[in-house]
């Protein structure tokens, strides 16, 4: 496939390292001088300009083009590069952005902005951030479509307390459904009657309250981490703390400027805004950190003081840490240095990009269990077999082993069931066995 | 010191090279089939070349190079295709008469032999196209051996850089360094995203040419206006016309073909001096891109100047009535035809002739010689200084004139509407300082070579030499004219020569880095 990216930042490249040996990659930046490095670099083509530009964009081929990535460091310019190929030729556009509103309004509205498949850096980074707090049992945890759809993956203990029912049985909640169960390196695709055995790993997707829920009931005597604490009201801690809300904790949020604490106790419901300056040497003293469970460190475009703070705090006597650290080089640097989790907005987005691309019509892509099943995220067209039809009818169609996981419409969840129509413009998540995933994509 | 360089990495790549080299060279045993003679020859010499080859490749497995080792690489690759494509020149000519010929009888022999074979080696695969054989002929050399020194230049012409990364995809990782090393031209043109692809289509676009233009010789030659263009001559002249070459069968150049030969041929000499990367855009439908193309149209512009002066000079008796090529003033087809025809072939480095220019007035020689300072394009498979050097040196001249009027005045240099680099305009000057640096302490150390030994060099000759070598062109003035040869000089004149061209091939800053601490050591 002929693939252009825009912008050759940290994620551009990473994508463009990637990719390179078994696609034509085309690269595109305004830094001449960042393009001419690539060029020996990479196996790749470099047009200097801006991608915004039409003139840039015909330059760089996009009419033989199959897939457009916008990863420039601005969310604007990605959103109109992407708008301005639309314009030109059916290009599958791909765009890069950091503000969670342009994510929302593309989950929510039809065919806005011209982008096939919008990558969320702040997303991701929250979602790998907050990753398995609350949910202690959890041993993998990712999240899609914008995160209205979590989904995790839990083994069962011998004391667990759904040893031994049914699917059915255990399935009290509302909004979840029992993807797939791992057994002694077999894939089961679990019916109702299936009965739930000591050892298995069951993999649940739906609605994020459900996944917690359940989470909670699976342990219910190893106590969770209850006491968070965030460093920073940047974008990705106000993110954090809501989604820490949504699965019931009641974090405590720190940011140094009154104004935008203000803003942020506003819109946050449970969390506990304070006004402090994180980075002041008594502040961490004085905080009683022995009864801390989590730090999360997302104070913004400051890798250093993220690492300093997990590190003191982790001192202090908090039991786990998490910094969000702006360089993808260092990630593990910091992980050396002592912080339990590093998070890289970067490689996490490059990552999410480099899958849609290898799968291209699917969104999201997760894999489970050393490639066993795979999770894909697709939005139904209209010549799916899965339109317009209930899911009892549409799954005559598509192979077996395939487990329609939840379903998002406009932005919210749906409970997948027989009953259900699926409509254009949904998106599924599905899991399916490896060896079939490519026949059930196409079918899709 | 401590080496810092994996240099056996890029032994072991040279041997893959060898490996290759090897079966280019069943091209002139079929020639020895076919032929009769020397089949032994080819038949040892494909199986020593293979297994040199096969014993370097040995030295390492890991192909995954880095800045430095891509950087040795490419100049070893180049020494050793001299050195390893000397075997068949040695066996063929041992016990002859041949100059190139092994000769055990005493050790300086042996040296001057092997110095000669090299020489011829070298000259082929630089495609500079100048002879040390004394005599070029069927009766002393075997139409396989002819056609085998044709072939060197044809595997020289687009790059043996170039051709491994098209074939072998374990260079594609650093395809970019090494062909940017080996290419003409101050900047590496990629013109697909994939550089083993770019390098295909170099290839392809190169070899179509050569199909094309043995297809039409030998049409002429069917057609009866070509008597002596038959399928052999015209194979060979193919093949080292679009490399910019020069090697020809036959002792007299081009001059022994009609002039309908000579102007089919004149195209093809423009073309190959030309950026071959136009060539794809043409293909591509993109007809105007070739002649908005700065540096084409300041190629075309050179060839059309001299080319006239050269034909006023000619038309009005510049060229003594000549046995061989020769120029009767006053007749505007004839005149027009050397005037443009030895133009073209020494411009952009070829070094055919169709008349022995060496016997031309002063003025005439003078004009000649300084057309050798100019070259083909970037991306061409011509010499030289290059075209768009030119161009860019001009311009930022001209900047330098503004800023001493206006020194806050800010102006990029700028080629076709395009911003140059400033990386790219000192790169640019380094280059043609270092080139001229070296052209001009190597005519002084030539031209003292020579009269240690007694050998007689006018002023014009030891120029020519100099820039002939270092510019790849092959034939210079005196006793190096077009249908001369470098026979006399001294080994040791020869072996600076041989240098030259390897120089002159890799555009000399790929090589001359070899030289320095730094490359060496961490």
């Amino acid at each position: 496939m002929r693939v252009i990216i825009a912008g050759a930042g940290q994620v551009g490249t990473r994508v463009a390292a990637a990719l390179d040996t078994n696609h034509d990659i085309v690269m595109i930046d305004v830094n001449t001088d960042r393009i001419d490095r690539l060029r020996y670099d990479l196996d790749v083509l470099t047009v200097p300009g801006d991608s915004s530009a039409i003139e840039t964009l015909r330059e760089a081929g996009i009419e033989d083009a199959d897939i457009l990535i916008a990863s420039t460091d601005s969310d604007e310019i990605n959103i109109i590069t992407c708008g301005t190929a639309k314009a030109l030729t059916d290009v599958t556009t791909v765009a890069r952005v950091k503000d969670l509103k342009y994510i929302d309004t593309w989950d929510q509205a039809e065919n806005v902005f011209d982008v096939d498949f919008m990558v969320g850096s702040n997303l991701l980074t929250v979602a790998a951030a907050a990753g398995g707090i609350g949910l202690p049992a959890a041993q993998n945890f990712d999240v899609f479509a914008g995160g209205t759809v979590q989904m995790a993956e839990f083994e069962i203990k011998p004391d667990s307390p759904i040893l031994g029912q049914t699917i059915s049985e255990a399935d009290a909640y509302d909004a979840l459904t029992f993807a797939v169960i791992f057994r002694n390196g077999a894939t089961i695709f679990p019916t109702g009657k299936t009965r739930i055995q000591p050892g298995d790993d069951v993999v649940v997707t739906g609605r994020p309250d459900s996944v917690h829920s359940f989470g909670t009931e699976l342990a219910p005597r190893k106590t969770g981490p209850q006491n968070v604490l965030i460093i920073g009201g940047s974008d990705t801690g106000y993110h954090t703390a809501r989604l820490l809300e949504e699965r019931g904790l009641s974090p405590h949020l720190i940011e140094t400027d009154a104004d935008r604490a203000r803003e942020l106790s506003e819109r946050l419901s449970a969390t506990t805004v304070r006004n402090k300056d994180p980075t002041d040497r008594d502040f961490l003293e004085n905080e009683r950190m022995a009864d801390v469970d989590v730090v999360v460190a997302a104070l913004a475009h400051d890798s250093e003081e993220n690492l300093l703070a997990a590190l003191r705090a982790k001192r202090e006597g908090a039991d786990q840490s998490v910094a969000i650290v702006d360089h993808g080089e260092y990630v593990d640097l910091f992980e050396d240095a002592g912080v339990d989790i590093a998070v890289n907005p970067r490689r996490a987005t490059a990552r999410e990009i480099i899958e849609f691309v290898r799968d291209q019509d699917t969104q999201n892509v997760a894999l489970l269990e050393d490639n066993q099943a795979e999770v894909i995220e697709i939005r139904i067209d209209t010549d799916s077999v899965l339109a317009g039809r209930p899911i009892s009818e549409a799954v005559d169609d598509l192979p077996e082993d395939v487990v329609i996981g939840a379903l998002t419409r406009n932005g919210s969840y749906r409970m997948p069931r027989g009953d259900t129509v699926i409509e254009p413009g949904d998106h599924a998540v599905i899991l399916a066995d490896s060896d079939i995933v490519e026949d059930t994509i196409e079918r899709l | 010191m401590q080496v810092s360089v994996n240099w056996r990495q890029s032994v072991a790549l040279v041997g893959t090279v060898l490996k290759y080299l090897a079966v280019t060279m069943a091209l002139p045993l079929s020639v020895a089939i076919i032929y009769g003679s020397d089949r032994l020859v080819f038949l040892v010499s494909i199986a020593m070349t293979a297994a040199l080859g096969l014993a370097l490749e040995r030295l390492e497995d890991n192909s995954d190079l880095g800045l430095e080792e891509a950087l040795l690489f490419v100049t070893l690759a180049w020494v050793g295709v001299s050195v390893g494509g000397t075997i068949p020149y040695l066996l063929a000519g041992m016990g002859t008469q041949s100059t190139v010929g092994l000769a055990l009888g005493s050790p300086s022999a042996l040296f001057n032999s092997f110095v000669n074979a090299l020489f011829e080696s070298t000259s082929g695969f630089t495609t500079m196209g100048a002879t040390v054989l004394s005599e070029i002929s069927f009766e002393r050399h075997s139409h396989a051996l002819l056609m085998y020194r044709q072939l060197t230049q044809w595997l020289g012409g687009m790059g043996i850089i170039v051709l491994m990364v098209a074939i072998l995809p374990e260079l594609a990782v650093n395809g970019a360094q090494l062909i940017s090393a080996e290419a003409p031209g101050p900047e590496l043109q990629k013109l697909t995203p994939k550089i083993a692809e770019t390098a295909r289509i170099l290839w392809l676009v190169y070899t179509g040419f050569t199909v094309l233009l043995i297809c039409l010789l030998y049409g002429l030659h069917l057609l009866g206006w070509a008597p002596n263009m038959n399928l052999y001559n015209a194979i060979a002249h193919g093949f080292t016309t679009l490399p910019t070459g020069g090697f020809s069968p036959q002792a007299e150049s081009t001059a022994a073909f009609s002039p309908a030969v000579q102007w089919l041929v004149i195209p093809f000499i423009i073309v190959a001096g030309t950026n071959f990367a136009l060539f794809y855009f043409v293909l591509h439908g993109q007809y105007l891109d070739v002649f908005r193309n700065r540096e084409f149209q300041g190629y075309i512009g050179a060839i059309g100047g001299v080319t006239l002066l050269l034909w006023g000079l000619l038309f009005t008796g510049a060229a003594p009535p000549l046995e061989l090529g020769g120029v009767t003033r006053g007749i505007a087809e004839n005149s027009l035809r050397q005037a443009l025809f030895q133009t073209v072939t020494l411009l952009n480095s070829t070094g055919y002739a169709t008349s022995d220019f060496a016997q031309w007035s002063e003025w005439a020689q003078v004009l000649l010689l300084g057309v050798m300072f100019i070259g083909g394009s970037a991306g061409s498979t011509g010499g030289g200084i290059k075209i768009i050097r030119w161009l860019v040196l001009l311009k930022a001249a001209r900047r330098q004139l503004s800023t001493t009027v206006y020194p806050d005045v800010v102006e990029p240099v700028k080629l076709g509407g395009r911003i140059v680099d400033e990386d790219v305009v000192r790169g640019v000057f380094s280059f043609t300082f270092l080139y001229l640096f070296i052209f001009g302490v190597s005519t002084v150390v030539i031209a003292l070579d020579a009269s240690r030994v007694g050998l007689s060099l006018t002023t014009i000759e030891a120029l020519s030499a100099s820039i002939a070598t270092i510019g790849n062109i092959g034939p210079g003035f005196g006793l190096l004219g077009p249908f001369g040869s470098y026979l006399s000089f001294p080994a040791t004149s020869k072996l600076l020569m041989i240098v030259l061209m390897w120089l002159g091939r890799l555009e000399v800053i790929p090589m001359l880095v070899l030289f320095t601490r730094l490359f060496w050591e961490w």
